[in-house]
């Protein structure tokens, strides 16, 4: 009766058929696309062998915000249509996010030191995504925050849906900053025809993230739950240890 | 339910009163704080001039911080607030109940004593109304958006802490344009844009505000 | 005739299920004591019935209308006195029962019924920071009197206080269910009310087991 909240069964089923096809296809795509971006494509006629960090950077970019757009939908899904998993995704989903924004900010900043001449610059883009990290954190933080976890998934599924609403106003308002205080150097993408040599490890990147991205989140999901089932058990255990619960076959299933 | 929300915010505004310390408080942070960085940077009247702006809605950020905690935590633990969730206002109604009264106790005072740290910064002239009237445009965002975060934080443990974590980063857009508004008045642009962007956050904040601590006020009542 | 009812209720904390299948009926004058262990569930019922939370299943209502349909009807008919007691330290024992009741559209005049009836005239303008626990309870207390509301929900209303306020409050409710009025009490202790009926909270316990 207590996996009356979420029925694990018949998720851990689906997600024990799906993660490996997402690992190995993870995998495959990063694997490649490594191969395309250091091997194969060209170096940049201005940024040298530096470019290549490109192939990480823009894909974690994009991750930290596809994340961050899971995590506030999965939030959603679990306050207005209460299903079960939600919460336990955008949980599990959360310090994935977090850890593709780090890995933007700091190829970012290794990108910055041959390009710029510093490790960090603060330039617009590096800006927001440097506030979307402490949006993370700052879920994460209070998802922790409670002695009662359901309290903390929803006060954190709350604090999710307020930062979509906020998020375009901090970029928006950074963008503006970043313009009033013209930062030394402004870096620019190359054109808007970006060579098919460059765009297939970027795109591969991008999906070997995504790929990579859902079968975390599947671990952690199922990590999640069974922790959440530990203690259940244990809070059982407790309530058994009551004198007045004490009645025999109260031990079933 | 406006007579109730009248009754609500005439409580708090009583309650405040009879602590004024904590309002004091505030303030006073707020004024250590800003007084750091003369001492940090030096006291050359042209490099304070210039980083008066940024220093001044810093520092009261910062200070406001401090002051989120006592909107909803002392109600909580002594029973009023679900005294308050069962009374005829609705949550929301209560929140911005709340909030006002929190921006006349905590808000106000700030803005009082800003132009007075600002002629301690030497900050130029121009800038002195852009930052009265940004604040005062500002700071409703600043105490709606950290209604919510308290509301969110009832309960937790560090809840200071946390909240500080939580409402930091929404804050961020209110310091630009902020003390975007005064360092163009000094440098004798417009700074209508600038305001007007404060008063559409604090306008959006009133809308999204006391829909979000309202629900996060509603989870920490039903444990 | 009003009568305030559930059926089928459910009750979790965190992932643990305090009662299911409960259900129980009060109609005008009626006064039901909720009995049960610690941690069986009296204040989670309360709350329930209260509207501050919402059972994981099953459903409360008021004359057959649900009680989450109508929130602010329900809020204006019930009186909850729980736990704590909601005094300020910093207002005056008057100045925090007129808040109060003047929220519940009680005046003035229900604030000083509620003193009278709690026995509290003379601590009127005393801070309420210079309170005994049973005079802050007392004063909890009063806010009942000073608004009329059909539903009185209570838990451990008796704690702190002694034989004469105990009497008080008995004579409070008998005074509230002689005119129509339903009382719900969670107690571990025989407060002696007549014809009160009794709703054991071990009945609908849930096995625990993983």
């Amino acid at each position: 009766m207590i996996q009356r909240l979420a029925n694990p069964a018949r998720f851990n089923r689906l997600a024990g058929r799906t993660m490996p096809w997402l690992a190995w296809g993870a995998a495959l795509c990063i694997g490649a696309a490594l191969w395309l971006a250091l091997a194969v494509s060209p170096a940049d006629y201005q940024q040298g062998e530096a470019v290549r960090i490109m192939y990480v950077h823009v894909p974690a970019a994009w991750m930290a915000l596809v994340a961050y757009a899971f995590v506030a939908l999965a939030s959603a899904g679990g306050l207005v249509w209460k299903h079960p998993l939600a919460h336990v995704a955008a949980q599990a989903a959360a310090p994935v996010g977090a850890a593709f924004t780090f890995l933007c900010l700091v190829t970012g900043s290794l990108w910055g030191k041959p390009m710029w001449g510093t490790w960090w610059v603060w330039d617009a883009r590096l800006t927001s995504v440097l506030v979307l990290f402490f949006l993370y954190l700052g879920f994460i933080a209070l998802t922790a925050a409670f002695d009662e976890p359901q309290r903390g998934e929803r006060a954190a599924a709350i604090l999710a849906l307020v930062g979509v609403v906020n998020v375009p106003v901090i970029k928006f308002s950074v963008d503006w900053w970043n313009t009033l205080h013209q930062p030394a150097s402004v870096m620019k993408m190359s054109g808007p025809a970006i060579h098919p040599s460059m765009l297939w490890p970027l795109l591969l990147m991008a999906l070997g993230f995504t790929l990579y991205f859902g079968a975390v989140v599947l671990v952690r999901m199922k990590a999640l739950l069974l922790a959440r089932r530990a203690r259940a058990m244990a809070m059982a255990q407790v309530h058994r240890a009551a004198p007045a619960a004490a009645e025999p076959g109260s031990a079933h299933g | 339910m406006i007579a109730a929300l009248g009754l609500i915010l005439r409580r708090e505004l009583r309650l405040a009163l009879r602590q004024a310390g904590e309002s004091a408080t505030v303030v006073l942070f707020f004024i250590l704080a800003a007084l750091l960085f003369p001492l940090g940077v030096g006291p050359s009247p042209a490099t304070l001039a210039r980083i008066a702006p940024g220093v001044l809605w810093a520092t009261a950020l910062l200070a406001a911080m401090l002051s989120f905690e006592r909107l909803f935590q002392p109600d909580f633990e002594d029973g009023s607030l679900e005294q308050l969730a069962l009374s005829p206002a609705p949550l929301e109604g209560l929140v911005l109940a709340k909030a006002l009264a929190h921006w006349l106790t905590a808000a106000a005072p700030l803005i009082v004593a800003a132009p007075v740290l600002g002629v301690m910064l030497n900050l130029p002239a121009e800038g002195f109304v852009p930052l009265i009237a940004g604040m005062a445009l500002g700071t409703p965002a600043i105490s709606l958006i950290g209604a919510v975060g308290a509301a969110l934080t009832l309960g937790a443990r560090r809840g200071g802490v946390l909240l500080a974590l939580l409402v930091i980063p929404l804050v961020i857009p209110v310091l630009i344009f902020g003390a975007a508004a005064v360092e163009a008045a000094i440098g004798g642009f417009p700074v209508r844009a600038h305001l007007t962007a404060l008063g559409g956050i604090s306008l959006g904040a009133l809308v999204l505000g006391p829909w979000a601590a309202g629900a996060a006020l509603r989870q920490a009542l039903a444990e | 005739m009003a009568r305030f009812g559930g059926d089928g209720l459910e009750c979790a904390r965190g992932e643990r299920l305090v009662f299911a299948g409960l259900g129980f009926d009060v109609g005008p004058g009626d006064a039901l004591l909720l009995e049960g262990r610690n941690g069986s569930g009296k204040t989670s019922l309360l709350r329930l019935m209260a509207g501050l939370a919402r059972p994981a299943a099953g459903r409360i209502a008021w004359d057959g209308a649900d009680i989450g349909d109508d929130a602010e009807g329900h809020r204006a008919r019930t009186r909850y006195i729980g736990h704590l007691d909601a005094v300020k330290p910093q207002l005056s024992v008057i100045e925090n029962l007129s808040f109060w009741a003047a929220l519940h559209g009680g005046g003035a005049a229900g604030a000083q019924a509620g003193l009278t009836a709690f026995g509290l005239d003379t601590l009127a303008r005393a801070p309420a920071r210079y309170l005994s626990a049973g005079q802050r309870r007392r004063l909890a207390l009063a806010r009942l009197a000073a608004a009329p509301a059909a539903l009185w929900l209570m838990d451990e209303p008796t704690i702190a206080l002694d034989r004469a306020s105990i009497a008080a409050l008995i004579a409070a409710i008998a005074a509230h269910r002689a005119t129509g009025g339903m009382a719900v009490i969670a107690t571990n202790v025989d407060i002696g009310l007549d014809g009160a009926r009794l709703l054991s909270l071990e009945d609908f316990a849930v096995a625990d087991g993983p």
